[in-house]
């Protein structure tokens, strides 16, 4: 079997989203040849999507503000298992790179004296999120994309990867296919780039597009690359729960930075009944002070509502099960009261929240200048990834690097929001500058067509098998709903251990899956394709999942409901074993510097 | 309940035909949903184009019903379900396989088209940029843009008369408004618009703004102000004559 044609290039980016786009512009930059290959069209992934803002401690809203608060508030929203370097470099370089994208015509929305505005966000001490109202991924994308399409970067859209092949140890090229033909292309490149989103696609109730099937995650792995903190994933507390074909799709956590508030079917504002100490020093202390906090009063504290995601979350999942639910099984999110605080709060909330109104307007038949929304928690963003070195995203396989969402280590077992954003355009800069780097200093590869062609019979097996083999859906539906009721928000051992029996089941379906039709364009070909990720993904969710006993961040065990010192000072790690069995283990942090930890403890007060 | 679709089928390089479905409905589904669930259920080689179903990201532009539209923002609800809907792909582009169509036409035209080039931050600017939010409101309306690409879809210069080599189409002429009217850029692409994007060819049908799911105002506040700038150079004997004496 021959693949249609080869390409070859000094870095290959995968993924078109905030990090491989911002990847790409910098190794561009550098001088080398650069590929970009991604799933969708240009300018669709799923960065499109974001909404809040970029957490960038620019300190125009208050000039209290400094990378050093920024630093802190994300190690206390990561709970101090982060890679500190990674959340240090973060804080600092996010300003510039966020300057960067006004310079390549980004248009923010402005302060009074005409700079970038910054808006609250939870778990930011002071307004810190860059945002153009509330489709600030559309403007990052479009901005990034449209300078990277004068930059001679080769894009193939459409194409997905199936397979990473490494040259003696160090990471070579990939097999991928076309949708459009399905036909196989092989590349080869000297260094290559990770940048393939999340997993979202793993839970039955997500926030994530189709895209999001950890397929760099799970490349990564099969490919010998350590993986660490998968058991940390993050569940919004605000997905839509009605009507039932948009359930999980997001409401902006800006409803709640602009006012909103969560109530419950007795129309307690439940979130005042449930705050943590090491938050309580900043948290309002009624609702008087929490409103004066969102209208951007500098001497109030945030309401409640703002609190981390992973707490809100629980706090919703908690009112739900003590039967106080909405009755779509969510609590209530209600930004129209604010009418009773402002003039014209209806131009307001349009203003402030266009693509919310829009969004519920239109798949929900509610207009929420004057009703409350129906909301509860979707699978949303997973800290865990591909395991790199903090300053080149480096993984473990040398010449391959990894950005943004499929990579770990700043947001520890918590990630504030916004801190994605900025993520991306902060390591999606470096992964770019070092992968370039590593192109210059090292030979070209090789690939072992062997290899390329056992990938290619491998991923065409489903048509051998036909109709008669198992439904790829099926099989897709059923670990989705294992997942969901086995490894969500509230986890314990048993139902873990049940779920990794199933997931071996799943594996066996998963090998006798079939499909029919043409091979050009075929959506049950692709869910075969994805679903060997999703279950690579699942499997090391569930194994990290067990292994940390104790609670932390988005990592709530019911049999193990506090945080536990053994567990403050280590990552669990997965890989895979040479019998192709997956093995989980304990990685110790490493030790934060003096002035760094100072920083951490000034901030606590 | 039960409604029935007829969907758009064909192969890469056929020809094509209205298949029918029919399939179980609830309450909420929209378009896409239904596209989905028929291929999940019945056709699992159905091709369509989607990623965020919340309409961010202009992948799903289909004719429902023969009006050009994004399926994941269609809800079933607002059509008549006592009669088949029919489901196609955007007739101005080639297509590729039953919904989906070959939309690389729109990413050439870009990349023909100036880029954005700011000014230098002045020093009473202390560093970063300034511009007031009102002078961006309108480069921030065009920014919506999700490029689903209806506007091109349905603008009769390209669909009807298949202009695509001269004429950019509404989503770039607005593209352009967008840079041409951003505080901070400093190129000028009135000569291009006149004479390589052909905006002349644009007769203010508005069909574009119409079928626009980001609500832009694309005929009214870019196209139009473009035209008068175009026009304010090209015409007026004033600014000719000037334009003679200081080259
Ligand atoms: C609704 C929503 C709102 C959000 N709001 C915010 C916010 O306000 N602030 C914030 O900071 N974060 C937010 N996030 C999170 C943030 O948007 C994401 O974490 C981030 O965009 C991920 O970017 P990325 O570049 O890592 O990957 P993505 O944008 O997911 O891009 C992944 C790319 O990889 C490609 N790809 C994947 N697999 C393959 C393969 N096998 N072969 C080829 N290509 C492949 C895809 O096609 C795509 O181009 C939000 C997320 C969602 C869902
Ligand atoms: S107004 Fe102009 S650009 Fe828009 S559809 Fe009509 S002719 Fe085309
Ligand atoms: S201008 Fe409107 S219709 Fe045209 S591509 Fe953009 S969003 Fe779509
Ligand atoms: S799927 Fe994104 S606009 Fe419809």
């Amino acid at each position: 079997m021959a693949a249609h044609a080869t390409y070859s290039y000094d870095v290959l980016i995968i993924g078109a989203g905030g990090a491989g786009l911002r990847a790409a512009i910098e190794a561009a930059g550098a001088g080398v040849s650069v590929g970009l290959i991604c799933k969708s069209l240009l300018g669709k992934a799923h960065t499109v999507m974001a909404e809040g803002g970029i957490a960038a401690a620019m300190a125009h809203n208050d000039d209290r503000d400094s990378w050093k608060v920024h630093f802190a508030d994300t190690m206390r929203g990561g709970q101090y298992v982060n890679n500190w370097r990674m959340a240090e470099i973060h804080a600092k370089e996010a300003p510039d790179r966020v300057r960067e994208l006004e310079a390549w015509g980004a248009v923010f929305d402005r302060t009074p004296d005409g700079r970038i505005n910054q808006r609250n966000f939870g778990g930011h001490r002071y307004p810190r999120l860059a945002h153009v109202g509330d489709r600030t991924g559309l403007e990052l994308i479009r901005t990034l994309q449209d300078h990277t399409i004068y930059l001679g970067v080769t894009v193939h859209m459409e194409y997905t990867v199936i397979d990473l092949i490494l040259d003696g140890g160090r990471a070579a090229g990939v097999l991928a296919y076309d949708r459009e033909r399905a036909r196989f292309h092989v590349f080869t490149a000297k260094a290559i780039v990770l940048a393939t989103g999340g997993v979202g696609r793993a839970y039955k109730v997500t926030s994530n597009s189709w895209e999001g099937t950890g397929d760099g995650h799970a490349l990564a792995y099969r490919a010998g690359a350590e993986l660490i903190d998968m058991e940390f994933i993050q569940f919004h507390p605000t997905g839509m729960v009605w009507p039932p074909s948009v359930k999980g799709i997001l409401v902006t956590e800006g409803v709640r930075g602009e006012g909103g508030v969560l109530r419950n079917s007795e129309g307690r504002r439940f979130m005042f009944d449930d705050i943590p100490d090491n938050y309580k020093p900043q948290t309002a202390s009624d609702p008087e002070e929490g409103w004066r906090y969102t209208q951007g009063d500098k001497s109030a504290r945030r309401p409640p509502e703002l609190l981390t995601r992973d707490h809100v979350s629980r706090c919703i999942n908690r009112e739900v099960k003590a039967g106080r639910g909405s009755p779509h099984g969510g609590v209530f999110l209600d930004i129209a009261w604010i009418k009773e605080k402002i003039s014209d709060a209806e131009g307001h909330i349009k203003r402030k929240l266009p693509s919310m109104y829009h969004q519920f307007k239109e798949l929900a038949d509610l207009d929420i200048t004057r009703e409350a929304m129906e909301v509860g928690p979707t699978t949303h963003y997973i800290m865990g990834g591909i395991r790199v070195n903090a300053d080149s995203q480096e993984s473990t396989i040398p010449g391959l690097f990894a950005a943004g969402e499929c990579a770990a280590g700043i947001n520890g077992a918590n990630r504030l929001g916004g801190n994605s954003l900025s993520d991306l355009i902060v390591f999606g800069k470096r992964a770019g500058e070092y992968a370039a780097e590593f192109a210059k200093k090292n030979r070209v590869t090789r690939l072992d067509d062997g290899a390329v062609d056992r990938a290619m019979k491998k991923s065409l097996e489903p048509f051998d098998r036909g109709a008669a083999g198992e439904n790829p859906y099926k099989v897709q539906y059923d670990l989705q709903d294992t997942m969901q009721a086995l490894v969500g928000i509230v986890r314990t051992e048993s139902e873990m251990q049940e779920a990794l029996l199933k997931i071996a089941g799943f594996n066996e379906r998963a090998a006798k899956v079939g499909i029919d039709g043409h091979r050009e364009y075929n959506a049950g070909w692709h869910t075969c394709i994805d679903l060997r990720n999703l279950l690579d993904v699942s499997e090391a969710i569930a194994r990290c999942a067990i292994e940390r006993r104790e609670s932390r961040g988005g990592h709530f065990r019911e049999d193990y409901p506090d945080k536990k010192d053994e567990f403050a000072t280590v990552n669990f790690g997965t890989k895979r074993q040479a019998d192709g069995t997956m093995t989980t283990y304990r990685i110790p942090l490493p030790p934060i510097p003096p002035e760094l930890k100072l920083i951490i403890e000034e901030q606590k007060q | 309940m039960k409604a029935t679709f007829q969907i758009w089928r064909s192969e890469p390089g056929g020809a094509g035909a209205l298949e029918s479905y029919t399939t179980e409905i609830s309450e909420g589904m929209v378009v896409l949903d239904a596209v989905h669930k028929i291929q999940a259920e019945q056709s699992p080689d159905l091709a369509c184009r989607w990623n965020c179903k919340a309409g961010k990201c202009g992948s799903c532009s289909a004719e429902i019903n023969g009006q050009p539209k994004l399926m994941c923002m269609t809800r079933l609800n607002s059509l008549d379900l006592t009669q088949p809907v029919t489901v196609e792909p955007m007739r101005a582009f080639p297509i590729i396989k039953d919904l989906v169509t070959d939309v690389s036409w729109n990413f050439r035209v870009k990349k023909g088209l100036k880029k954005f080039k700011p000014r230098a931050v002045r020093p009473e600017e202390h560093g970063t940029w300034r511009m007031a939010q009102r002078d961006v409101d309108r480069v921030q309306e065009f920014r919506k843009c999700i490029e689903c690409f209806l506007c091109q879809d349905v603008c009769h210069v390209l669909r009807d008369h298949g202009k695509h080599e001269e004429f950019i189409g509404p989503r770039f002429l607005l593209y352009s408004a967008q840079l041409e009217m951003h505080p901070l850029d400093t190129d000028d692409r009135l000569a291009d618009l006149k004479h390589k994007n052909n905006i002349g060819y644009c007769n203010i049908t508005k069909c574009c703004t119409k079928v626009c799911p980001e609500h832009i105002h694309i005929t009214d506040n870019a196209i139009i102000p473009l035209k008068e700038r175009v026009v304010d150079r090209y015409y007026d004997p004033v600014t000719k004559l000037l334009r003679m004496i200081t080259g």
